[in-house]
């Protein structure tokens, strides 16, 4: 029990020990300063640049690096559609996988564009190892894509008064071959040494001890899932994600994949500090970050430690916890770990069945995707923290007697509009469609008795569990919904894009305009935001607006069901 | 701060019947539509009359008529508690505007007839409604000043006490910056000449009733602001309360239409929401009671944000103005003779020192000269000396450099002993002005200042508050530096000129600084335009009222620091209750929210923490807290949060705590308290 302890806060502390120097690094290279290994990668991006015809010396608004990422995005989209669609017959398919129907490969598109990987496919049988490297191509893209949105924020906050915030391309680039490119070959190689396969051989075969013939399917899977686990992307080689064994062998590397979910979203606060020149503020962000994903994961653990109360009833003995769902060579407190991992960061793999966890576990898991910006993901998660500081230092600025302002810009109308819609749509988007497939189900339990394998508030809870998962663009799923028809597919697609681009435009936006703004100098009077007090501050609006507004739903799922083992 | 003749109670209970009245005509949907908060509760009020309708014709699924009924009822309160903030706010105003517009009844005016483009002061009483602008009126003691205006010629003695409280008579006469009047004004004796300003209904006093009636109150950019996010919640809670019901439906909870709108009621800022307009009035109405009449409510929340005051040595810094007080003769000049000069060149200086000269030289026993068939020389910001030319005798007085480069041109040499002299008097802080005869030095006079007793702890107060202050004055640097120091200002401007007190400011905003400056004269008006908030003072000219954007009644130069402080207030007062209001959501949901799902969840129970009584005992009593909690908070609205200067963070740390943290455990306390007694019925 104790060793399992340890191995958590090993994790946390390995993660944190490289978060810090790795932020610094990334808070370097988006200005351009000069980091050791530039003679390495300069040669590569001025290849980048050359070939795609990017003039790295041109600088762009807010509104121009909206549809520079827009755009770009929209041509991945079709290109993707198009592999997807006739993979059949395209090259790199050994196993003979069909090409996906236009439906699935729109929702397979959407979902690995918007940074989700919510995959109604198994990626064994579903798709060739070259849908495979298109999908990691996405999972680099859409990654770098929230990164260099991110830059573009952090550029924003750092200029007195300009429209001029860098070149968006640049920073895309940067982020891809300077940072995810790199790790992403480090934490492959130490699969790979580890058991994971990388090859382009079709499936391998090998005959059991009761003599019956086995087909393993294998690929290239140690490459994907290092970029599914560092641009928390989520998206598993195999159907089962990192509970399958050659997705993740051993406990050395759920560690290290582990640390992948969560080292650059915590180094993205780090960059800050060194972007701005502001440490003791990237500390503050870092701090409130950290106490609510403490909040979540201690409980957490405590509860999949402690086993199942309704196990218990029957005179089981659980020492080893809570295992139903769980893979023994991890156990449960790493998976516990994962488990609220994987959802504050919105990176949605798992290694373990988030469906059987135990119920308050659960409404962590849920609540940590509901907020979405506890550490969240690469980019983004700082993006939609932004948000939330935005509301506090209006409600704080007004507080201390004077007209917010946040880094010397005064925060008006037009910000609180952007910020309030922003703030509006996460929960908008969970709660009206939780309420419409709910009320499907209520008033038609027949017609649609196939989504739900478990009616009650566990059924609830794996209902809302998918809308949130989609809207937190998270990916992973409780895995009890019967989610592979039409109406989810639709549904959750649609929520996916929303709550992909919305939440990116609407920080830019906020940071765009203020960087426009007339720079007031700071004054005795000024309301400081990179003290312990602010911090207090965003962590109490983050948890009145984001977690109290889905107080009554989890109130019926996850909590009516704690209540109902007792 | 002076309060005569203000109505100080907070509920008088004239005000009182006046603003229940208007609570009721307020519940008009069209004017509640500005207010999105309170008008989301009258439309779940309406549903609510409904519900009770729906109930009395055979509904049998809406729980008992009796409880729709309370429910409806506290509902309605809830809008009453919230018109009536806003009313009371505005029957003070309104109280406040009314003694001031009994100054305005018709008075009768002497008006000057003209005969060409001479007046030859053919005199009718015409009723003040017919003076027009550039009319001329005679005003003689007794009269009451019909309109605004300047004087154009005479002087006298006026009682300002209608507008300004301050029984004390002020002096008013032609020329500088003490030449206008005020309608409603009493003069006390001599007879003066003024030239109308103003059209009818358009005059200073006019403009300042409408705006303490709130009749052009137009919501201020951060109100704007923090009603988006208010409308912002309220559509968040939309949301939830109306998701829940495909959520009950699932889950096989009932819930009825009263518990969902009770639900959305307390959830949504119902508080803030209903505070809000009268937290902004009440800015304004304070600022009238330090005596500052405010164009608008925007420049008070300015106020709040000041970085910089420039503020005018005399009158601010130092008591009243320099006076002289010793008379430095050169080597080898008698002090009679010089006295006599320096006598000579102040006959025609209007200059409080000129006149302090004078009543110096009288104390030495040096009676005041005549000056028949002398011609004046007057002060000009190039020559910076005055003086007057007598028979042969060409006197000038005037700053030290003058009249040295005067005596210089003239082929002498200005006496060692004196420029010592000079020296000394600045390094002390006084000013010296020197004199000379026919391009020789006579001596100098000195002139000293008194600061004001207290004013350093001000300027510390404000230092603390982040303000920075600057010390105007027209002395020499020498001496400003001595007065700045032992005043404690931050900075100061020495020998200003008008134009110097322009670009100060602009340098200042082009660094993204707000600045406020306090003037009286014309040449002043630029400068209070220019600056974000300009107090014009009441008995300065008509053009520095115009341009600034708040007038100082009592013309006293430190109600900035006032006015800083209230615009602090203006805006503490608003973001600590929404603090509150928000923070009160945590304790409601933990009442509401197991009332609605105890009897189908039972294991919900164990969120009921407060140990309710009854899902309807829970829901009556957060309604109810809901409630009362408006009316209870009005005197804070009214007041405004005590603003103190402990630093931002400091600040915010008392904040959060008192109306955050008291946020979140007052309603559990008082729901909980409700309960105890709702529990007797329900």
């Amino acid at each position: 029990m104790n060793t399992q302890i340890f191995g958590v806060i090993a994790m946390y502390i390995v993660t944190l020990a490289l978060a810090i120097p790795l932020g610094k690094y990334i808070g370097k290279i988006y200005p351009g300063e000069r980091t050791w290994p530039d003679r390495l990668f300069n040669p590569i991006d001025r290849l980048f640049y050359r070939l795609s015809g990017i003039k790295t010396e041109k600088e762009m608004n807010w509104k121009q690096h909206l549809s520079a990422l827009l755009t770009i995005n929209v041509i991945w989209f079709i290109f993707s559609m198009l592999i997807l669609m006739n993979m059949s017959w395209l090259p790199l398919n050994p196993d003979g996988n069909p090409s996906m129907s236009a439906d699935l490969a729109f929702n397979t598109t959407v979902s690995f564009v918007s940074n989700t990987n919510l995959q109604h496919y198994s990626g064994e049988t579903g798709v060739s190892y070259l849908g495979q490297l298109v999908l990691m191509l996405f999972q680099f893209i859409s990654a770098g894509a929230g990164m260099a949105a991110c830059a573009v924020v952090f550029h924003a906050m750092r200029e007195r008064t300009t429209e001029k915030l860098g070149n968006f391309y640049v920073f895309f680039v940067r982020s891809c071959t300077r940072v995810l490119l790199p790790l992403s070959v480090v934490v492959a190689i130490l699969l790979v040494f580890n058991g994971s396969p990388m090859t382009f051989k079709g499936k391998d075969s090998f005959i059991s001890l009761q003599g019956d013939t086995v087909h393993v399917s294998r690929g290239p899977a140690a490459a994907m899932i290092a970029i599914k686990q560092l641009g928390t992307n989520g998206g598993g080689f195999f159907g089962a994600n990192s509970a399958q064994p050659m997705e993740n062998p051993n406990y050395f590397t759920n560690m290290v994949e582990d640390i992948s979910i969560v080292i650059i979203p915590m180094a993205m606060v780090f960059a800050l500090g060194q972007f701005l020149k502001r440490k003791r503020f990237s500390w503050v962000v870092f701090g409130v970050m950290t106490a609510g994903f403490l909040f979540f994961l201690i409980p957490s653990i405590y509860f999949e430690m402690k086993g199942n109360p309704a196990i218990g009833h029957l005179g089981v003995t659980q020492l080893a916890g809570s295992m139903e769902g769980k893979e023994v060579r991890f156990g449960p407190a790493a998976s516990a770990y994962w488990g609220i991992t994987t959802t504050v960061t919105s990176n949605g793999s798992v290694n373990a069945m988030q469906d059987s966890a135990t119920p308050l576990s659960g409404m962590f898991a849920l609540w940590g995707m509901m907020i979405n910006s506890f550490y969240g993901g690469v980019g983004v998660g700082f993006l939609n923290f932004y948000i939330f500081i935005i509301i506090a230092v209006f409600i704080s600025g007004l507080m201390v007697g004077r007209t917010p302002e946040f880094l010397g810009k005064k925060i008006e109308a037009k910000e609180m509009k952007i910020a309030t819609i922003i703030a509006l749509l996460h929960t908008l988007l969970i709660l009206s469609f939780t309420a419409l497939s709910s009320y499907l189900y209520a008033h038609d339990p027949k017609t649609y008795a196939g989504w739900l394998n478990n009616p009650g508030y566990h059924g609830f809870s794996e209902m809302l569990y998918e809308y949130t998962s989609s809207s937190a663009n998270n990916g992973s799923g409780f895995e009890g919904l019967g989610d592979g028809v039409p109406f989810w597919n639709i549904t959750c697609g649609f929520v996916m894009l929303l709550s992909r681009f919305l939440p990116i435009i609407g920080p830019v936006a906020i940071a765009g305009i203020l960087a426009k703004k007339k720079y007031v100098p700071e004054s005795a009077g000024t309301l400081k935001t990179d003290t312990g007090t602010f911090g207090i501050m965003t962590f109490a609006v983050i948890i009145i607006v984001a977690a109290l507004s889905f107080f009554p739903a989890l109130a019926l799922g996850p909590i009516a069901e704690f209540f109902s083992l007792k | 701060m002076s309060n005569h003749n203000k109505a100080n109670k907070l509920f008088e209970p004239a005000l009182v019947k006046q603003a229940l009245k208007q609570s009721f005509v307020k519940l008009d949907p069209v004017i509640l539509f500005r207010n999105p908060v309170m008008f989301t509760v009258e439309i779940g009020t309406a549903i609510m009359l409904g519900v009770c309708i729906w109930i009395m014709t055979g509904e049998k699924n809406q729980g008992s008529l009796v409880y729709n009924i309370v429910i409806f009822s506290i509902l309605f309160i809830t809008l009453l508690f919230a018109n009536f903030a806003e009313a009371i706010a505005e029957a003070r105003g309104k109280a406040q505007a009314d003694s001031l517009r009994k100054t305005r009844e018709d008075t009768p005016a002497k008006k000057v007839f003209a005969v060409g483009e001479i007046y030859v002061g053919e005199v009718k009483v015409v009723p003040s409604s017919q003076l027009r602008k550039g009319d001329v009126f005679i005003a003689e003691a007794g009269d009451t000043i019909p309109m605004d205006g300047e004087i154009i010629e005479g002087l006298a003695t006026i009682d300002e006490s209608a507008i300004t409280g301050e029984s004390a008579p002020v002096i008013r006469e032609s020329g500088g910056d003490k030449s206008s009047v005020t309608g409603g004004t009493k003069v006390l004796s001599d007879k003066i000449k003024v030239k109308v300003t103003t059209e009818p209904g358009e005059s200073f006093l006019d403009k300042m009733i409408a705006l303490v009636e709130g009749a052009s109150r137009q919501k201020t950019p951060n109100e704007i602001a923090l009603t988006i996010l208010l409308a912002g919640f309220t559509i968040i809670f939309v949301i939830v309360c109306v998701t829940l019901k495909p959520f009950g439906d699932y889950a096989n909870t009932p819930i009825n239409i009263a518990a969902f709108i009770s639900l959305f009621v307390c959830l949504i800022p119902t508080t803030i929401g209903g505070l809000l307009s009268a937290i902004g009035i009440a800015g304004m109405d304070r600022a009238l009671r330090a005596n500052v009449i405010t164009k608008s409510g925007k420049a008070v929340e300015t106020a709040g944000d000041l970085d910089t005051l420039l503020l005018d040595k005399t009158g601010t810094i130092t008591i009243g103005n320099r006076k002289a007080t010793h008379f430095w003769p050169a080597e080898g000049v008698d002090e009679k003779e010089f006295i006599e000069a320096c006598v000579l060149s102040s006959l025609a200086d209007e200059t409080p020192e000129g006149k302090s000269i004078l009543e110096l030289a009288n104390v030495k026993g040096m009676p005041a000269a005549s000056a028949n068939g002398a011609k004046f020389i007057k002060f000009t910001a190039e020559t910076r000396c005055s003086g007057i030319d007598i028979s042969d005798r060409k006197i000038r007085k005037g700053a030290f450099d003058a009249i040295r480069n005067m005596v210089v041109k003239a082929g002498h040499t200005f006496p060692v002993g004196t420029e010592r002299k000079v020296k000394e008097i600045a390094s002390d802080g006084g000013t010296p002005l020197a004199v000379s005869q026919n391009g020789n030095a006579l001596g100098v006079i000195e002139l000293q200042d008194i600061i004001k007793p207290g004013i350093q702890e001000r300027f510390e107060r404000l230092r603390k508050m982040g303000v920075k202050t600057v010390m105007v004055t027209g002395d020499n640097p020498l001496t400003a530096k001595y007065i700045a120091e032992k005043a404690g200002v931050d900075d100061f401007i020495a020998e200003a000129k008008p134009e110097d007190k322009m670009n100060y400011i602009r340098k200042e905003q082009q660094g993204g600084k707000l600045v406020a400056m306090m003037g009286d004269g014309t040449n002043d008006a630029p400068a209070l335009a220019q600056a974000d908030v300009g107090v014009a003072m009441n008995s300065g000219t008509q053009a520095a009222k115009e341009a600034g954007n708040m007038v100082d009644l009592d013309n006293d130069p430190t109600k900035l620091i006032e006015i800083v402080e209230i615009g602090k207030q203006l805006l503490m007062t608003r973001g600590t209750l929404t603090t509150f209001s928000i923070a009160n959501d945590v304790a409601k949901y933990f009442a509401i929210v197991p009332a609605l799902f105890m009897a189908s969840v039972p294991g919900l129970r164990a969120l009921n923490i407060m140990n309710l009584n009854s899902p309807e005992s829970a829901i009556l009593s957060a309604v109810i807290f809901n409630a009362i909690i408006i009316p209870l908070l009005i005197p804070l609205a009214l007041k405004g949060i005590a603003y103190k200067p402990i630093g931002a963070s400091a600040l915010l740390r008392r904040n959060l705590l008192i109306y955050g943290l008291g946020g979140v455990i007052v309603p559990f306390i008082g729901i909980k308290l409700i309960d105890l007694i709702v529990s007797l019925w329900f």
